[in-house]
């Protein structure tokens, strides 16, 4: 049976669809999730895409935070579903505590789009167990708040505890404290990734294909889990 | 009627470039020995009667701040309005 990733549109959400997409040329199954209904319909696993959910007001992420589908999406990340949150999907997690930080305007006030440079951490999430330790890939940022800032000592453990998952190079995009651009959960089934892995998994439009890591990453997760099960 | 008026400031040590570009602009208009801008947000929230602060708190909180990057505070308006910037609907009526 085919892995099943729901992926949640808020009002205002924009890359849904490219992230649906991902998961189905990983060989996934992608489900749409409406941000007003509760259920999560017993999807294996939940994307939180890009876009500026109920139109960024506020803070960013903030509102979204609060809709129905995210209460119960909370409870099952805390009970180990897996859950990505790219872009303001990683505004929301932050905002819903899930993961530690926030996100803010960009240090230079400027919107930045362009193919980013990252260099992979930690690959102890679900999200990214594809990958190797300081592999580098190129993918798309594209945010204006998108500058991940969190106490020194937030930080410090961060680093201590190995759930920095990508960091930018060649030029930090935001200003980001430490070059930041993805960080994992301790458990590391919620992980947080500024840049646009869904915009890099197919040639024809995108820099690279190395966006298709992390939604393979997933699929293998789960896959081993289903096996380790059915023993 | 009861305006309760929440100010939200980014915590000192978050580096906030948009006071920054304001600081900037100032000597445009001639305006020196600036040392520090910062910009926060304001929020109005009337009640038909009289508002329960601990329950703005709890808003504030939980939705109008983030406790990790802002602080806030909240207080209830005096009658007069205090310095309200612009007359309201019923005020200019009255």
């Amino acid at each position: 049976m085919s892995i099943v990733v729901g992926v949640v549109t808020f009002p205002g959400s924009l890359d849904d669809r490219d992230a649906m997409r991902a998961v189905r040329r990983c060989g996934g199954t992608a489900v749409r999730l409406w941000h007003a209904d509760d259920s999560l319909y017993g999807v294996d696993a939940v994307i939180l895409p890009g876009g500026f959910s109920y139109g960024d007001y506020l803070r960013c992420g903030a509102i979204a935070r609060f809709a129905p589908v995210m209460e119960t999406i909370a409870d099952a990340a805390r009970g180990g579903l897996p859950v990505l949150g790219i872009c303001n999907g990683f505004q929301i997690l932050c905002e819903a505590h899930l993961l530690p930080g926030a996100l803010v305007r960009n240090e230079h006030l400027h919107f930045r789009n362009r193919d980013q440079r990252l260099r992979i951490g930690s690959v102890a999430s679900a999200w990214t167990n594809a990958f190797t330790p300081g592999q580098e890939i190129v993918i798309p940022v594209k945010n204006g708040e998108g500058r991940y800032v969190a106490d020194a000592k937030t930080l410090d453990q961060l680093e201590a505890e190995d759930r920095v998952i990508a960091r930018y190079v060649d030029g930090n995009p935001n200003g980001s404290m430490r070059d930041i651009a993805g960080i994992r959960n301790e458990a590391g089934n919620v992980v947080g990734l500024m840049p646009h892995p869904e915009h890099a998994i197919d040639e024809l439009t995108g820099p690279s294909l190395d966006g298709q890591g992390f939604f393979v990453s997933v699929l293998q997760h789960l896959a081993s889990a289903r096996t380790v099960a059915a023993r | 009627m009861a305006r309760v008026v929440v100010d939200v400031m980014l915590k000192p040590e978050i580096l906030d470039p948009q006071g920054q570009a304001v600081a900037g602009a100032l000597p445009r208009f001639g305006v020196t020995g600036v040392t520090s801008v910062r910009v926060g947000k304001r929020i109005e929230i009337e009640f038909a009667g009289t508002p329960d602060l601990e329950q703005v708190r709890h808003i504030a909180d939980r939705l109008l701040a983030n406790p990790v990057i802002e602080t806030y505070t909240v207080r209830l308006e005096d009658e007069t309005g205090g310095a309200r910037p612009e007359p309201t609907a019923a005020g200019a009526a009255a």
